[in-house]
């Protein structure tokens, strides 16, 4: 029954995937029929699951998904940065990182998402969850290599120890999990503990752990001899011969006169089993039949020891995972991140001590601080204009407001202390350019046609952030354009940034929120990097900066005669 | 042997550090877009020009002695691609010998046995070489070409080629090595150092089979490997040194077919260039290049190669006439090909002070003594610049390699600011360059700094992107004055607005994305 269920959803979210690109590898994971014990207790115990839960295929990231963000969006924000430093494992990492690119089309689909972060966030839970997912990890690429080794015997090595490896770390998550017991809050990875605590109970479990005692048990008693006579090698068992290496270095001791240098060769990884090797073990394995015959028997039964879904949680896992590693640092350095209270309805906004992500992972490593905004859209307002001095954090704020918006849609902490955001369906950005190396297209035309492509394409549950566009035009031109843009989003009702030298354009309309990037009043060239819901004053600090890059028409001439 | 093409009187050289800006300059004047002409595909060939473009000539002097070489290989492609392919097929050469030895990494031996390949293939190179510059040393009047066909004619002759040749046989040890040692305190062999070999007399006793007199023997089993390996470790220690010799002097012979390739590389690029412009009837010339303090800077039908490279269509050439000026203001359109000619002006610079020819019908200019460029850049990377600051310390890194009687092209540079105030700097900048001595052309929107470029003393030159008089672009620039005009309302009519009609009907996404329960 449950299976049936579970293909219903597997149609309409491949339809989905299909329509656009494919989130491949997990997805498809998430869908693999359950075990039979598993089944067994998801039709037993299915009612004391959360609601909805019984109709989620068995995974940690459930629903609809958008399609994703355009990379150059990404780009612009500065997330694709942050979303190539993650440590996306090495199973599937294209899929995973996939992930990041594609928000979540439905509300309580995030609330599934952030309830895993939320169990995430506690050590112990990640702990117990990263181990686990290493280890399958590490289980899965290994049996996905064993196709490279030619040799039968040597495959079987390898799939044994990969067996026993797999069967730790699905006893230990269940030890680990049931001391957690009320640790753990979320649907998914309450689903996640349920499913290994029947798993671990079922025969197939058992039958396989059994098997990979005995066989390991077999093979570790055994002992050989290797004999290389010229070009002739022999293979023998284990008799009790000395340890000759010592009889030779006692030999000659008497000649020692001081420590000689080490002629030990270090090996930094394991030789591959090259074909005098193989060959080796083939006669080995001629020596003990009755050993190797174990081996195989258990290699026949056990071919695959991976049970599918525990192979999908691994996977799943590492999307929270490496966004968590991510913002470890960030934590650490005593910077907020937040669950964001979503609503698909309302586009009042408030959000308290935000920040660029990106930027400060780089200020955090550089061990210099990370300055914190605060923005709210009340009653009809929607978009942020923001002006004022030059390198007062102007851009980063913009990133800040798209980052906010893709990352809560995609069901992670948002980098700030407190907020509520309205669930975007994309982010939609247009910031400046280099011109276009042909340069026979007109840059302001392709600019005007890349706004028009966005307009077009934004929905009224879109964000678009728009980062000193047409600044290369003049004044008039700058004003003509921003106020048709504003235009705009507001027939579209659309929540976005704007950020414009043209401090008019603050004063556009009720929907527009007017906040300028700050200086220090003792000093022009140095800025506060903090943006305030003000008045846009027009007044830029240009000259300020020329001086300090030393620029002016009296610095210029003195450089020069010096 | 010096080739000796680029310069008169010293090698050229291609591995010293790029002077400061010169990625920045490159990339803003799409000089790799004249470099892969230059390449037709070859990527050494793309690899010289590129160091070579990269590196201006200061002194007239040295500018005309290229200018002579290029006119030469203009006029004689065939002879420039015959000495290239020699070049070519001695390094190639290399290549295969190399390829079934072990290199210089192995035993003396195997050095010596890879040396004497590497010399031996040389050989028919260098006689190629030789033959060559007997064949077209009349045909070529420049210093240089003819300098290279000279040398090659004196110092590879034949007496030469029989020494080297009976050098070669003798390094083959036909009649075994004999190596001399002494002991040393364990009584094992030491100082080995390689000696004459047998006389006349004793190959013809150890040919009949008698001893020398004292002489004693043993053989080592055929199949005994470790053997075998002590006896050639002895002849290894004992060829050491000549082994070491012959390597360098192979590594010498090559080491001049690789100087003499890059040399011919450069000028071979220009061939290439020069071939691809050709169909597109627009004029080349040599430039005339005028000392520094002449105030020269006057160009007729002057246009950017790369874009005549690019272009299906014909490219319009401007005319510079700006002797005795310090700026020249561009404004005008949008896609007006201000950008254009502001890389013409440039590109012809630079290409005039690496000697190469320039497309203009001709080109007068003083010789810079640097190309700059400051052309407005992508946000910057590091994330934290805000772009008016970051041009700022772009400018400030140049005016650290600026001199006086540099070139300096500015893009819509200050722009990211308030036209007011990018205006004033603007304003600054080019006054204080002007006043030292800098040239500077000057493309902008900032109409209130180009305008008042026209009030200086003397006044800027300014140039005007025109439309036609149906609207659309001539990209034919005109001495004009700027126009307080903006073209955005007209663009935006044009390509339909951002008007969404239909928005009404269309739904969020968010229901798009929603599983059906």
């Amino acid at each position: 029954m449950i299976s049936l269920r579970l293909d219903v959803e597997r149609r309409e979210i491949e339809a989905m995937v299909e329509a656009s690109g494919t989130v491949e590898g997990v997805v498809a994971h998430s869908r693999r029929p359950e075990p039979a014990g598993a089944a067994s207790k998801g039709d037993g115990t299915g009612s004391e699951g959360p609601p909805g839960a019984a109709s989620r295929p068995l995974g940690l990231l459930p629903g609809g998904l958008h399609p994703p963000q355009d990379p150059q969006t990404l780009a612009d924000l500065h997330l694709d940065a942050v979303f190539d430093a993650l440590d996306l494992g090495e199973e599937d990492p294209a899929s995973v990182a996939e992930l990041f690119r594609r928000p979540v089309g439905d509300a309580d689909d995030v609330r599934f998402r952030q309830e895993v972060f939320a169990d995430l966030l506690d050590d112990e839970v990640r702990k117990a969850c990263a181990d686990f997912a290493d280890v399958v990890q590490t289980v899965v690429r290994r049996l996905d290599g064993l196709g490279r080794t030619d040799d039968a015997r040597t495959r079987q090595g390898l799939l044994l120890a990969a067996a026993k490896l797999y069967c730790e770390a699905v006893r230990s998550l269940q030890r680990a999990t049931t001391e957690l017991g009320a640790q753990i809050r979320s649907r998914g990875l309450q689903e996640l503990a349920g499913f290994i605590d029947d798993y671990v109970g079922s025969a197939d479990f058992a039958v396989l752990a059994g098997d990979v005692e005995t066989t390991r048990a077999a093979l570790a008693d055994l002992e050989y001899c290797v004999r290389v006579r010229g070009l002739r090698v022999e293979v023998s068992p284990y008799e009790g011969q000395a340890d000759y290496s010592s009889e030779v270095l006692a030999v000659f001791e008497r000649f020692r006169q001081a420590e000689t240098r080490s002629h030990l060769t270090t090996y930094r990884v394991e030789p591959a089993l090259g074909h005098v090797g193989t060959a080796i073990l083939r006669l080995v394995a001629g020596t003990f039949p009755e050993q190797f015959a174990v081996l195989q028997a258990f290699c026949e039964t056990h071919a695959d020891p991976v049970h599918p879904t525990v192979r999908s949680f691994g996977l799943h896992l590492r999307f929270y995972l490496s966004y968590l590693a991510h913002v470890a640092p960030l934590r650490q350095a005593g910077l907020p991140l937040c669950l964001p209270e979503l609503s698909p309805t309302s586009k009042q906004e408030q959000a308290e001590e935000v920040f660029d992500l990106a930027l400060a992972g780089k200020l955090v490593r550089e061990g210099r601080p990370v300055v914190l905004n605060s923005y709210r859209l009340d009653g009809e307002e929607r978009v942020l204009v923001v002006s004022g001095p030059n390198q007062g954090g102007k851009t980063t704020f913009a990133r800040t407001f798209g980052q906010l918006h893709h990352l809560a849609a995609l069901g992670c902490p948002v980098p700030g202390s407190s907020c509520r955001l309205w669930l975007a369906d994309r982010v939609f950005t247009h910031f400046e350019r280099e011109e276009d190396h042909d340069a026979t297209v007109g840059k302001l035309e392709d600019d005007l046609r890349r706004v028009g492509r966005i307009l077009q394409e934004a929905t009224h549950a879109s964000v678009v952030v728009m980062n000193e566009a047409f600044s290369s035009t003049s004044l008039a031109d700058a004003r003509f354009l921003g106020e048709r843009a504003l235009e705009e989003l507001t027939r579209l009702d659309a929540l976005g940034v704007y950020v414009t030298f043209v401090a008019s354009l603050a004063r556009f309309g009720p929907n527009v929120v007017s906040m300028v990037s700050t200086v220090d009043p003792d000093d022009p060239a140095k800025r506060t990097f903090t943006i305030v819901r003000a008045p846009a004053d027009g007044l830029a600090h240009a000259l300020a900066l020329a001086r300090r890059r030393r620029v002016t028409y009296d610095q210029l001439r003195e450089r020069f005669h010096r | 042997m010096r080739p000796h093409l680029l310069f008169a009187d010293r090698d050229v050289d291609l591995d010293s550090p790029l002077p400061p800006q010169a990625d920045d300059v490159a990339n803003d004047l799409h000089v790799e877009t004249l470099v892969t002409a230059m390449a037709a595909g070859d990527r050494y060939l793309a690899e010289v020009a590129r160091r070579v473009l990269a590196v201006s000539l200061t002194d007239p002097g040295e500018i005309r002695y290229r200018q002579a070489v290029l006119s030469d290989c203009l006029a004689h492609p065939d002879t420039l691609r015959a000495f290239y392919q020699v070049t070519i097929d001695a390094l190639e050469d290399r290549r295969r010998v190399w390829g079934w030895g072990i290199g210089s990494s192995g035993s003396p031996g195997l050095v010596l046995s890879g040396a004497l390949r590497r010399l031996e293939a040389a050989m028919p190179r260098l006689r190629q070489l030789r033959t060559l510059a007997e064949r077209h040393q009349e045909s070529f009047a420049s210093e240089g070409l003819v300098g290279l066909c000279a040398e090659l004619r004196a110092e590879l002759d034949d007496d030469y080629f029989a020494l080297v040749e009976a050098h070669l046989s003798r390094l083959h040890f036909p009649d075994g090595v004999l190596v001399s040692a002494h002991l040393a305190a364990d009584n094992s062999g030491t100082g080995y150092v390689l000696r004459e070999s047998e006389d006349r007399s004793a190959r013809w006793r150890r040919r009949l089979g008698l001893r020398a007199p004292g002489t004693l023997a043993f053989a080592i089993d055929p199949r005994d490997e470790g053997g075998g390996r002590a006896l050639s470790e002895l002849t290894d220690r004992g060829v050491n040194q000549v082994a070491d010799a012959a390597a360098r002097s192979a590594d010498h012979v090559t080491g001049y077919f690789s100087a003499l390739r890059a040399e011919l590389a450069f000028y071979l690029g220009c061939v290439n260039l020069h071939d691809r412009l050709a169909p597109t009837g627009r004029p080349v010339c040599m430039p005339d290049p005028c000392p520094p303090g002449t105030g020269a800077w006057h160009a007729e039908e002057l246009c950017d190669p790369a874009l005549v490279l690019r272009s299906d269509s014909p490219v319009v050439g401007n005319a510079l006439h700006a002797d005795e000026q310090s700026l020249v203001v561009v404004t005008g359109a949008n896609s007006g090909g201000k950008s254009t000619f502001l890389r013409s002006v440039g590109l012809a610079q630079l290409m005039a002070q690496c000697g190469m020819f320039v497309t203009a019908g001709s080109f007068r200019s003083d010789v810079a003594s640097g190309v700059f460029t400051h052309f407005v850049r992508e946000e910057d990377e590091s994330m934290e610049s805000g772009r008016l600051d970051d041009e700022l310390a772009r400018l400030s890194l140049i005016v650290d390699w600026l001199a006086p009687g540099a070139l300096v092209a500015f893009n819509e540079s200050f722009a990211g600011t308030n036209e007011q105030e990018g205006s004033e700097i603007a304003r600054q900048v080019t006054r204080a360059l002007a006043e030292s001595g800098v040239r500077v052309v000057f493309v902008t929107h900032l109409f209130d700094f180009a305008d008042s470029c026209q009030h200086l003393r003397p006044p800027a030159l300014s140039l005007r992107a025109e439309r036609a008089g149906d609207g659309r672009r001539s990209y034919q620039l005109s001495e004009a004055p700027p126009l307080p005009t903006s073209f955005a309302p007209e663009l935006y009519r044009r390509i339909g607005g951002w008007a969404c009609e239909d928005r009404a009907t269309r739904g969020p996404r968010r229901d798009a994305a929603e599983p059906a329960r």
